[in-house]
């Protein structure tokens, strides 16, 4: 049905994403948690800086990206040291669309942990439960459908990816070529329509299935937390 | 002895308490909305630190603030129940009975579910109950979590009547057989009346009376604040028989007086707690014949005060075999009658509200045979 190519476009975008929504989820619900629950000076600037990616140019993010991990960057001469280079890999590329996925994903998280009942949360505590077990019996359970929401929302902003990874990543077959990268380069070449039209559908495609998934899960995890039978 | 001292500012508000309750039974901590009691309830809770003081239980202290003691909410092993029952939405009736529990203990469950009367809600979730059930639930879940204390923040506002009488039943049966103390927090005289054995009276953050609930009640000066026109009085009677023609139970006081009653579901020499209502007494000077109330008991005038708020009513109190009984009549017929303190009168009893069963008092060493 596929061509190898398509094949691994497909394959390729599927795992940069879910690496980007795997690795951002535990510091997103904490960064959601802390700014959910918590006052203190500079959350405003925290806040800002966590909407930067959601504001700026995504070329922008992946230079910035790249100055960061680049061989003569900051944490890219650290990593050097344990072997590793992030700039022209999947994992490179996986870092780009985490990053600008990242404000979705605490955003939402943030919502639906605001949204709960704090009393709940005391009332727990009355039975003896630490801070750290209301948090994993309570309040995580009942942000849930929220954290799922977070959670399609960043994978599909992550599947979506072009200009951050493009300048950070770059374009390599393989390794970097994602679904939009791979729909860019058809286009360079004239004369390549169908194919063009093939990749387009199937990135809605592949949309429009992890957003059914996900509102699935979050009504059926909402309708628990709300008691009623699934 | 659950020791309490604090004092604590928020804003306009400064609470400043200083208290030493019974180990055993229940106290009620009692005033109007503002007076501090859901501040007092989250300083003992833990959920609040006090401004200065001391919160002790059994001489195991839970915060000092002048060795900076503080013991978190979850170490200090209190049963709290707060107005709304706060269920947790996505666990079943019996996953929130257990949440507090060290080690599952279906024996224990069972106990207190079938004392709660919620044995057969366990696979039921929160949201499936009704205000009565959630509330049951919630007291069962703090029990469960084998407390030190039991704190009942306002339990049955927002029941509406007899879901309100069915908890306050199930209450009066679970306080007699649980031995924690209870704190039962509440602004409706009539709950208080029904279960509690101390009263502490609470107004604009000080405590305006403390003392054992007949005492504090026999205080004319506290009457409008504890209840003004609904206030009754709380007699101990013993159930003597019962009368199946009549459906009738006839119940004795302590000096012998008998008082006949609907018939009650209590086994003869049960001793009972009975309420009446101040208004549903009235007075005469002699024995009366040809009137449809049965009952009546000859009693000594103490006290005569019209009402704060409302002097065209006066507050009669009333000894009647050492208990305090209070009647509620107009002042004109006070005038017209002439009562004074020490006169012996006829109190007429129209009704009694609420029976319950009781240990006995202390008075019973001394009844008449």
């Amino acid at each position: 049905m596929l061509t190898p190519l398509e094949w691994e476009a497909l394959h390729l975008s599927l795992k940069v994403a879910g690496v980007a929504v795997g690795v951002s989820l535990v510091p997103g619900i904490a960064l959601a948690w802390v700014l959910a629950r918590h006052t203190f000076p500079g959350k405003s600037l925290l806040d800002g800086l966590i909407h930067l990616p959601l504001v700026l140019p995504p070329v922008v993010v992946g230079y910035l990206l790249l100055l960061a991990f680049g061989r003569q960057g900051v944490i890219g001469q650290w990593l050097a040291r344990f072997d590793i280079g992030l700039p022209f890999t999947w994992q490179g590329a996986a870092l780009a669309g985490g990053v600008m996925a990242f404000p979705l994903m605490v955003r939402a998280i943030r919502l639906s942990l605001e949204a709960v009942d704090v009393r709940l949360e005391a009332a727990a505590r009355t039975l003896g439960a630490t801070r750290a077990r209301v948090f994993v019996t309570i309040t995580l359970p009942l942000a849930l459908p929220g954290v799922l929401t977070g959670m399609m929302l960043s994978f599909a902003r992550a599947l979506s990816e072009f200009g951050a990874t493009m300048t950070f990543a770059s374009n390599i077959p393989g390794e970097t070529r994602t679904l939009p990268l791979a729909l860019y380069s058809v286009i360079q070449s004239p004369g390549r329509e169908a194919a063009a039209a093939r990749l387009c559908l199937i990135s809605i495609a592949v949309a429009m299935l992890s957003l059914l998934v996900s509102e699935w899960l979050a009504r059926r995890s909402r309708r628990r937390m709300e008691g009623r039978d699934v | 002895m659950f020791e309490l001292d604090v004092t604590r500012v928020q804003g306009e508000f400064s609470l400043e308490v200083d208290l030493r309750l019974a180990s055993r039974g229940v106290t009620a901590l009692f005033g109007p909305s503002g007076s501090g009691k859901t501040t007092l309830l989250r300083l003992i809770a833990g959920l609040d630190r006090p401004d200065r003081g001391r919160i002790a239980i059994e001489g195991d202290v839970l915060c000092d603030t002048a060795t900076r003691r503080f013991v978190p909410v979850h170490r200090r092993r209190l049963g709290i129940v707060f107005q709304e029952a706060r269920l947790f939405p996505h666990y079943s009736v019996r996953g929130n009975l257990c949440y507090g529990m060290r080690d599952e203990d279906p024996a224990a469950v069972a106990r207190i579910s079938g004392l709660l009367g919620i044995d057969h809600l366990l696979t039921r979730m929160p949201n499936t109950l009704s205000g009565g059930e959630a509330r049951r639930v919630a007291i069962g879940r703090a029990l469960l979590s084998s407390p030190r204390l039991l704190l009942l923040d306002e339990p049955l506002t927002g029941l509406d009547g007899a879901r309100k009488q069915e908890l306050l039943e199930y209450l009066a049966a679970l306080v007699r057989d649980i031995d924690i103390p209870v704190i039962f927090v509440s602004h409706d005289p009539q709950e208080l009346l029904a279960v509690a054995d101390d009263l502490v009276l609470l107004e604009k953050g000080r405590v305006l009376a403390h003392g054992a609930l007949n005492d504090v009640l026999a205080r004319p000066e506290l009457m409008s604040r504890l209840g003004g026109f609904d206030i009754s009085a709380m007699l101990s009677a013993r159930c003597h028989r019962h009368d199946a023609r009549r459906q009738l139970s006839e119940l004795r006081l302590s000096d012998g007086q008998m008082l006949e009653l609907p018939t009650l579901d209590v086994e003869p020499g049960q001793w009972l707690k009975i309420q009446v209502r101040a208004r549903d007494v009235a007075i005469a000077l002699e024995p009366v014949s040809g009137t449809s109330i049965r009952n009546t008991l000859k009693a000594t005038i103490t006290a005569c005060q019209p009402l704060d708020d409302m002097a065209s009513v006066t507050l009669v109190m009333l000894d009647a075999g050492q208990q305090t009984l209070r009647a509620l009549i107009s002042t004109a017929s006070c005038e017209a009658l002439g009562l004074a303190p020490g006169m012996t009168v006829q109190a007429l009893i129209r009704a009694v509200s609420l029976a319950r069963p009781a240990a006995a008092p202390a008075l019973a060493d001394q009844e008449v045979p």
